[in-house]
């Protein structure tokens, strides 16, 4: 199959990605969105007979218009625009979770900081302030007073671009200190990891330990679940575990996030499982099926 | 310019040092100089040529 890398940086996890595709003998199309530009009807992309694009894109800006755009021209995209605009914003991953009946931790958004003082009083302390967007647990603050709930606000207020005005405000889940991150393809499983930390903040960009860990029935079924909530595709889904009793079982899980376009280098190293292989394994049966409904892309190079 | 067949040699943009790099390298990668540490990444094979990685961004993630 033919494939388009959309990228502006070449990570591990997109090499780990490259070398599989190209191992498979599958030609590759890199596609740098730094380069090229998108009109409402043509691309100096190299779109044109692609089997499938994927986006890897590091920004999430860019992610977000240029699947939007190859999706208008008629080229197959993984993920598609609208899981992007769900995965993109905390809000609307929170809602999308929240509608489909996946535990999720209770949530409000405030638009002035004299609101968003009021839902931190309620939750009372500690408690979370998110941004809308943003990633790899950059600018997220663990709430321990009101002293420091108005410091930050006012700074947020103050110096932050306009969507730091837009207050993400969540309940503190007092986690066994890990989480789960799930790697799933259109809702399947691929590989799971637990990520643990001393700190509150256990993303493995933070530096949190990584181990294997064996998905039980509930947390499967809420991976599924979770999956379709956003649109599908190939996914990260962040798990923490809650009721968590002496012998380290858990009650049930709550659901904090899903990712778009996941890193999985990580996984990659902490489980048995060839990620890159499920991932290509994945993308060949998608443009397999793809190719079986017709959909072939329109001539669109600029 | 390849050393030898598991590494190729360019210019530090940073030091202008002579660094060597895995030979597997492909354009828009991103490495670690041998020498400072900086992120840099590969702009051109043929020559190898590499510049300073842009700074991590607020979007930036997953």
């Amino acid at each position: 199959m033919r494939v388009g890398i959309l990228y502006s940086r070449i990570r591990k996890d997109e090499k780990l990605l490259l070398n599989e595709l190209r191992d498979r003998g599958h030609e590759v199309e890199k596609i740098d969105v730094r380069k090229e530009r998108f009109g409402l009807e043509s691309t100096t992309a190299a779109v044109d007979d692609l089997d499938i694009a994927v986006d890897r894109c590091l920004s999430t800006s860019r992610s977000l218009y240029a699947t939007r755009f190859l999706d208008s021209y008629g080229v197959p995209v993984v993920n598609a625009p609208e899981t992007g605009d769900v995965c993109a914003d905390k809000a609307k991953n929170s809602l999308a979770l929240a509608e489909a009946d996946v535990p999720t931790p209770a949530t409000e958004v405030a638009f002035t900081k004299e609101a968003a003082l009021e839902a931190i009083e309620e939750f009372g302390y500690p408690c979370v302030l998110k941004p809308v967007t943003g990633s790899w647990g950059r600018l997220m603050a663990k709430i321990d007073s009101r002293n420091a709930a108005e410091a930050i606000l006012e700074h947020k207020e103050t110096l932050g671009h306009y969507e730091h005005k837009v207050f993400y405000v969540q309940e503190f889940v007092d986690k066994p200190g890990r989480d789960i991150r799930v790697l799933a393809v259109d809702g399947e499983p691929v590989a799971a990891m637990t990520r643990s930390s001393d700190h509150w903040l256990t993303n493995a960009a933070k530096g949190g330990e990584t181990n294997s860990f064996e998905l039980d029935d509930r947390a499967t079924e809420l991976v599924e679940t979770a999956s379709d909530a956003v649109g599908g595709g190939m996914l990260g889904v962040d798990l923490m575990e809650v009721g968590v009793d002496a012998d380290g079982g858990a009650d049930d899980y709550t659901v904090h996030e899903v990712n778009h376009t996941v890193e999985f280098k990580a996984l990659d190293s902490a489980t048995d499982v060839d990620v890159p292989a499920r991932v290509v394994d994945w993308l060949e049966a998608k443009a397999a099926a793809l190719a079986d409904d017709g959909e072939a892309p329109e001539e669109v190079n600029a | 310019m390849t050393s030898d067949t598991d590494t190729l040699t360019a210019e530090d943009p940073i030091t202008g040092e002579e660094i060597e790099i895995p030979a597997d390298v492909e354009v828009g990668e991103i490495i670690d100089s041998p020498v400072t540490g900086t992120e840099l990444e590969v702009i051109s094979l043929d020559p190898v040529v590499l510049e300073e990685a842009p700074e991590l961004e607020e979007d930036w993630g997953e």
